[in-house]
């Protein structure tokens, strides 16, 4: 039986231990495309605002100062508001998956869902009359709305974890915190992980609402566009929220990637 | 039996003096779980003291406690009243997790975290244990060689990469990885198949001999039991132990209509289960290298009087059973690996060399020591033994 698998295929063997297994070369093959893609657009992007003729109008808000500006708001306000909802979700999701506390997480999952199924942009305005116009208010919003997935995705994750992998820890001697950091949460991460990216590409699309609050970023482009009716505003931004959207989904890919647990 | 009394038994029963013991005795003293909205305890005031250095093994139906007495032991079920004592020591309001590094645990599968390498999932409690990494290496080296892994191969790979088998290996070697006087198993065969089963058997068995730790291994197959166990202790519905004694006064006089039917019918075929293939005349087989002259062998096989001949390989383990036919059509003795190979070791049971003939569809055994190739069994020689036990016990 040694013998027999030893020399079975110390080929595919090896480079399973490499990070590099077939499945995982396909895998990498696929994250190649996306940023390539982005790039593309990016390009041609840079190339139209360059070459265009543009109005004065046009000018105000596409120049590259005032476009930069937008562009930076628009990643501050996914960024602060991934942050938060990562350092609510996740340890909620963990809470919520121990002891007694597991039976209070239909209803934290429920108050989660009505955050993700009130619309987002009612969201936005009622939490606004409520804290104050500007960037806080709309960060709120962005949170409530986009916990839900790292929320679930956190419990589900560890909930999938095999039950005698946790019991196998404790019989050895591993304390309950030993378990969760060393066992649960390592193989816990790819599910997480994928609950984050939906979280951040949900994040960088809402972000666009936080004009209406005047939270800022590239909604700001969006609703000039319409109200102005001036196409190249409207399309310039949803075109950059589009590849800002994808850029982010793609490197949350490559995190999962890297960060999976080694052993698959 | 049930008593504490049944200690005095013990020191007949442990067999020869000279094993090496580095156990201590595990006495249980009233103690019961009761669950919640449950009328009947799950286990009733179980009183038990299993021996050092004895590998005890616990039957009975499934539901019957036995796997809950067992989780009592390293308090992975809290005991709801009664006292558990590792040698002098009471350990039942011990920490939890404190005790638990000082008993090995082996379950289903080995239980191995996979995404750790094998080095990793061994070497896990003396890192809890604040060993240093040299220490550690050293150590999980050592132990992967006690449970037939080279190291060289396995240490770096994952869980996934092994066979069943072989993860359960590493399952035994994590629990010994701080070396505890206590094992406990709870059905850690459960998921192989029959003959790697029987290899692992046979492995614990030589680790055991090497080691004497006290080990309590809990199964449902009662051949597994015969085998393995120093002691049997049968259970009821509530871990009411029925009888507890060794194999061969449990086969002889069961203590219960219970016990009767639990070791069922066969009890005559369960006898070779008492039988190891060591205990047994053996055929000298003719023996040849592989790469030597094929026709040198042929020679002395024909002088022999042999028609088959054990190939082994360069550290002496056989790889081969070719007819003298097959080898006088080649040069040299072929190196191929004949991985339906029937082996048994000679802590087998006559049990298991039936068991593996049957499964290869073959009429004999080559049996392996301790240095290489012990010798052949025939299948007549089972049907001797079973013979023999029928007279023994019609006469």
């Amino acid at each position: 039986m040694t013998a027999g698998v030893g020399t079975e295929d110390p080929q595919t063997l090896t480079s399973t231990v490499g990070g590099g297994s077939p499945t995982g070369r396909n895998a990498w093959r696929g994250l190649l495309v996306q940023p390539v893609l982005v790039l593309a657009g990016v390009l041609a992007f840079v190339v139209w605002r360059s070459t265009a003729d543009l109005s004065d109008t046009e000018q105000r808000q596409l120049g590259w100062a005032a476009l930069s500006r937008s562009v930076l708001e628009h990643l501050q306000l996914t960024v602060v508001a991934a942050v938060v909802v990562l350092a609510i979700g996740i340890p909620v999701g963990v809470l919520l998956t121990r002891g007694p506390l597991r039976r209070a997480a239909p209803v934290v999952l429920a108050v989660a869902n009505t955050g993700q199924a009130t619309p987002a942009i009612g969201l936005f305005v009622l939490l606004a009359t409520w804290l104050g116009f500007g960037f806080r208010s709309a960060v709120v919003a962005l949170v409530a709305y986009t916990v839900l997935p790292v929320l679930r995705n956190t419990m589900v994750g560890l909930q999938g974890v095999d039950r005698r992998l946790v019991e196998a820890g404790r019989g050895m001697g591993m304390s309950a915190v030993a378990v969760l950091r060393r066992v649960e949460l390592p193989l816990a991460v790819p599910v997480i992980l994928a609950g984050v990216r939906t979280a951040l590409v949900l994040l960088v699309g809402t972000a666009t609402l936080a004009t209406f609050i005047s939270g800022g970023g590239l909604g700001l482009l969006i609703t000039t566009g319409i109200n102005l009716s001036l196409n190249s505003l409207l399309i310039s931004g949803a075109v950059l929220v589009a590849l800002l959207a994808l850029a982010i989904d793609w490197a949350g890919r490559v995190v999962e990637h890297v960060a999976r647990p080694k052993g698959f | 039996m049930s008593e504490t009394t049944a200690d005095p038994t013990g020191a007949t029963a442990a067999g020869d003096s000279s094993r090496r013991v580095s156990g201590v005795s595990i006495r249980l003293e009233g103690v019961t779980k009761r669950y919640p909205g449950q009328a009947a305890p799950a286990v009733d005031a179980v009183d038990l003291h299993i021996p050092a250095g004895e590998m005890v093994m616990f039957v009975g139906p499934s539901g019957c406690g036995k796997t809950t007495l067992l989780k009592m032991l390293n308090r992975l079920v809290e005991p709801t009243s009664g006292k558990i004592f590792l040698g002098d020591e009471d350990v039942t309001g011990q920490d939890a997790d404190a005790l638990r590094r000082r008993i090995g645990y082996v379950i289903q599968a080995g239980g191995l975290f996979p995404h750790m390498t094998v080095a990793t999932n061994v070497g896990l409690v003396p890192g809890m244990l604040k060993w240093d990494k040299r220490r550690i290496a050293a150590r999980v080296d050592d132990l992967l060689e006690l449970v037939g892994l080279d190291p060289e191969v396995y240490r770096d790979r994952y869980p996934r990469e092994l066979s069943g088998g072989q993860q359960q290996r590493v399952g035994v070697a994590r629990a010994l990885a701080a070396d505890p006087p206590v094992l406990l198993m709870d059905e850690p065969f459960g998921a192989v198949d029959p003959i790697t089963r029987q290899r692992l058997q046979d492995e614990l068995l030589r680790i055991q001999e090497e080691l004497g730790k006290t080990i309590v291994f809990v199964t449902h197959d009662f051949d597994e039991a015969v085998k393995l166990g120093d002691r049997i202790v049968v259970f009821d519905v509530g871990a009411r132990v029925v009888q507890y004694d060794t194999p061969e006064a449990i086969l002889a006089s069961p203590a219960e209509e219970y016990v009767t039917d639990f070791v069922g019918a066969g009890a005559t075929l369960k006898q070779l289960t008492l039988t190891r293939v060591g205990e047994v005349e053996l055929r000298t087989p003719q023996v040849a290298r592989a790469g030597e002259d094929a026709a040198d062998v042929v020679r002395r096989a024909s002088a022999a009087g042999e028609q088959y001949v054990v190939v082994v390989d360069r550290r002496g383990r056989p790889i081969s059973w070719p007819s003298v036919a097959e080898l006088s059509r080649a040069s040299t003795v072929p190196a191929t690996v004949d991985q339906r190979l029937p082996v048994v070791d000679l802590r087998s049971t006559l049990n298991d060399a039936l068991d593996t003939m049957l499964a290869a569809s073959q009429g004999g055994v080559v049996v392996t020591g301790r240095d290489g190739v012990a010798g052949v069994m025939v299948v007549e020689t089972v049907m001797a033994a079973i013979q023999r036990t029928r007279d023994e016990v019609q006469g």
